[in-house]
């Protein structure tokens, strides 16, 4: 059956047939023939922002939270323009984005017409592809080709530009199952005789470890039970990356914990010192590796990636899997399995002996006294209060984000929504709107920092409009945390511009878009401001203030490599030092 | 905790590791790349040398199958083996590629590039640049009585060496084409 129908209506159609349900976006000149076509149908949801990055962000969170892709609407120019950061986020963290951007009609590009930008030229670097669509005929089939390249192989963030007389202009509309989507067919089966070959190492591993990434995530639930089958199967410790967290349980025996600049001191060792490494769907960023030359020196490196770029790019490995992580996980189960389920008990009860001797240092300990709320007992509590809910959690960017994955357990992959790649300030609040319209019963909380939940806090609008109950639980420490840690411990303690003056009053900032706001001051109060907060049926600012000054460990200082961390004053470093690591308190 | 004493300029000082773990050799290779002909193909190719900072030396681009919109972009790139490999790695991840070939480690390969070269003088240069061309198999396409345009077809190193033997005799402009290059045999 052909259909004849406008660019406009051809949109909506295209975003029906894709199984898209939510758009994030905001009206302007050049999509108005789009946005009305949405008024005139029930099928697919729109949830109007307040600025276009906060939809890039909110749609980042309904994908990250679905698996499947977020969809933003924006105008031409400055529509586009602002919604470059979260494209660039997405890029980053791997994450399934089709943004759709108006642009002023085709006879007038390239005039500097109202609002025109060059958003193909402007998004090229920071979309994973972007179409310019000057025809109609081409348009349905374009968008169904950027849903296909946006969530086949490496997922990513696409883009497609409609000029308004092609969503004026009429043609035939193509079905998703027509649309021509052969040629990107990126390979998903791991080579066998490579995978054969990770597998004899398994076997014979006496130190051995797994470093896992979002790309366990992005696979998809069936790759992160196959990790957990076969962590549980083999017995080896395992790790991951900020993105990986939640792939494996946090309650899993064998969990350390995450890795790199801030991870934990057993994850840290533990990758230092292992004879075979199993990156899993993880990519050596600079966060994890710190000083290359001294990267873990005495292992043999396994690397599944479903990129050839990420192969070889930092570490040399020697042994690498071009391949989805499910297909590649499951070949590798089943061949280890036929060989016998075979590992060197004898080398990794004494691995585990090393393993739970740096777990004894507890580099996470802090004391919680007097008057003022540490950040970290603060999370314990929230941890405490919150583990039995069905819990989505996002956080901004900074100390709050690193505490919150190092004292937050995650059971289950897609809960947890952070900007790892880009590390952008402003991501959480609307992340967690986007999450709360995927799950509406969920309770979803934004760990924030002061200063990056000011980035995007007109989104509060957002949430009030659509009655999402999302959670703002601010640390307000009154300074940029991170910032001030680096002036702190590498530039002389000058604190140049790194505290936050004229702070709005949280509460009343709540209550002037018609949410709830609870302020916290005292460690006494804590439990029940955060029950207050998580049992409010609708939007929630908690101001929670928190010990200015406290500094997030255990830390590498870049440059230097995993075994020189520095640890926070409460851990036991005295066992640390006797347990081989060079502490550097 | 106090501060560390860290030397300020040292690369603990700074956000990122400052050392270049690749300050090792440096090699030339040649790249053949097969794309869709359709709208910026072009500059996603140019955008990834220079947004990653790899180099091009030369580069060559012209639609080699009409019917089936392909065009072939040939570039010669430096870096060493392991940006060598990343570059191709980072090519065959963009949309509208089909194929990446490197030229230089895929079996021998020929490469021509042909070069216009622009030489005015009178008298005795004249003439040494018209015996010159003849030994360099350079044709005349313009004359008027004081220069003279040739055309030159070869590899870079011979366009570049009869350019430096008509730079003493007049040379005034030069237009190249960069290279393009195809691997030999029946593949």
């Amino acid at each position: 059956m052909t259909r004849q129908m406008t660019g406009a209506k051809m949109v909506v159609q295209a975003l029906k047939d894709q199984g898209v349900d939510t758009v994030f976006g905001y009206p302007g000149g050049a999509v108005l023939p789009i946005y009305d076509e949405i008024f005139q149908q029930n099928d697919i949801r729109h949830i109007l922002v307040r600025h276009e990055q906060g939809a890039v962000h909110a749609a980042e969170g309904y994908a990250r939270a679905t698996g499947k892709p977020g969809v933003v609407l924006v105008t031409s120019g400055p529509g586009a323009t602002n919604a470059v950061t979260g494209l660039t986020d997405a890029l980053m963290d791997s994450i399934p984005i089709v943004v759709l951007t108006g642009q002023v009609p085709t006879f007038m590009i390239g005039n500097d017409a109202f609002q025109e930008a060059d958003t193909v030229g402007i998004t090229r670097p920071c979309t994973k592809h972007n179409w310019l669509v000057k025809d109609t005929a081409k348009l349905s089939d374009t968008i169904h080709q950027a849903f296909h390249v946006a969530t086949s192989g490496r997922p990513g963030p696409v883009l497609v530009d409609i000029p308004k007389d092609v969503q004026f202009a009429s043609a035939t509309y193509v079905t998703p199952q027509k649309a021509n989507t052969k040629h990107y067919q990126p390979k998903v089966k791991g080579d066998r005789e490579a995978i054969t070959q990770l597998v004899e190492l398994i076997e014979q591993a006496e130190r051995p470890i797994f470093y896992t990434g979002g790309g366990v995530i992005n696979s998809g639930p069936a790759a992160s039970q196959l990790l957990r089958e076969l962590v549980e199967g083999t017995g080896f410790p395992i790790t991951s990356t900020l993105m990986g967290l939640g792939a494996y349980p946090a309650s899993g025996k064998a969990w350390l914990g995450m890795l790199g600049m801030h991870g934990l001191y057993e994850a840290n060792l533990a990758m230092h010192g292992c004879d075979l490494m199993i990156n899993v769907g993880a990519r050596f960023d600079d966060r994890i590796t710190g000083r290359l030359q001294d990267f873990s020196p005495h292992s043999k490196k396994a690397h599944i990636d479903i990129d050839p770029s990420s192969i070889n790019k930092v570490i040399h490995v020697d042994i690498p899997i071009v391949g989805d992580v499910a297909h590649v996980l499951e070949d590798l189960l089943n061949i280890w399995k036929a060989r016998g389920r075979k590992t060197n008990a004898e080398g990794l009860a004494k691995w585990w002996g090393k393993i739970d001797e740096w777990r004894k240092v507890d580099c996470l300990k802090f004391t919680q006294s007097g008057n003022t709320i540490k950040p970290q007992h603060a999370l314990a509590r929230l941890e405490a209060l919150t583990k039995g809910h069905d819990r989505y959690i996002c956080t901004e960017v900074g100390q709050h984000q690193m505490w919150a994955a190092q004292y937050l357990g995650f059971e289950d992959p897609n809960r947890w929504m952070t900007s790892g790649g880009l590390g952008t300030m402003g991501y959480g609040f609307p992340a967690s709107i986007g999450v709360q319209m995927a799950h509406p019963d969920a309770l979803v909380i934004n760990v924030a920092g002061e200063a990056s939940w000011l980035m995007n806090m007109q989104e509060m609008g957002t949430a009030v409009q659509y009655r999402l109950p999302v959670k703002q639980f601010i640390l307000n420490n009154e300074r940029l945390g991170m910032v001030r840690q680096w002036q702190e411990l590498l530039h002389g303690e000058r604190y140049s511009q790194s505290w936050s003056e004229a702070l709005p009053d949280f509460v009343k900032l709540a209550e002037a878009f018609g949410a709830k706001g609870i302020i916290c001051k005292d460690p006494k109060d804590l439990d029940d401001a955060i029950m207050e907060m998580i049992e409010h049926d609708g939007p929630v600012i908690m101001d929670c203030l928190v010990e200015k000054h406290e500094n997030c460990f255990p830390m590498i200082p870049s440059g230097e490599p995993h075994n020189k961390m520095l640890l926070g004053e409460n851990a036991s470093t005295k066992d640390a030092i006797k347990s081989g690591g060079a502490v550097l308190v | 905790m106090s501060a560390l004493k860290i030397k300020k300029g040292s690369s603990k000082h700074s956000a990122y590791d400052l050392r270049d773990p690749n300050a090792d050799v440096i090699e030339s290779h040649t790249l053949a790349i097969v794309v869709d002909n359709e709208a910026g193909v072009l500059a996603r190719v140019i955008g990834l040398f220079s947004g990653r900072g790899y180099n091009i030396e030369s580069l060559t681009v012209a639609e080699i199958d009409h019917l089936g919109h392909r065009s072939r972009i040939t570039v010669v790139t430096t870096g060493t083996p392991s940006v060598i490999e990343q570059i191709k790695a980072q090519l065959g991840r963009i949309v509208p590629v089909h194929e990446v070939h490197d030229l230089t480690v895929e079996g021998p390969s020929v490469e021509r590039e042909l070069a216009l070269l622009k030489v005015a003088g009178e008298g005795d240069k004249r003439v040494e640049a018209l015996r010159l061309a003849d030994i360099f198999r350079a044709s005349v396409m313009d004359s008027t009585l004081t220069s003279f345009v040739f055309e030159i077809t070869g590899t870079p190193e011979k366009i570049d060496a009869f350019a430096d033997l008509m730079r003493p005799l007049g040379l005034v402009e030069i237009a190249r084409t960069g290279v393009a290059a195809l691997s030999r045999g029946t593949e």
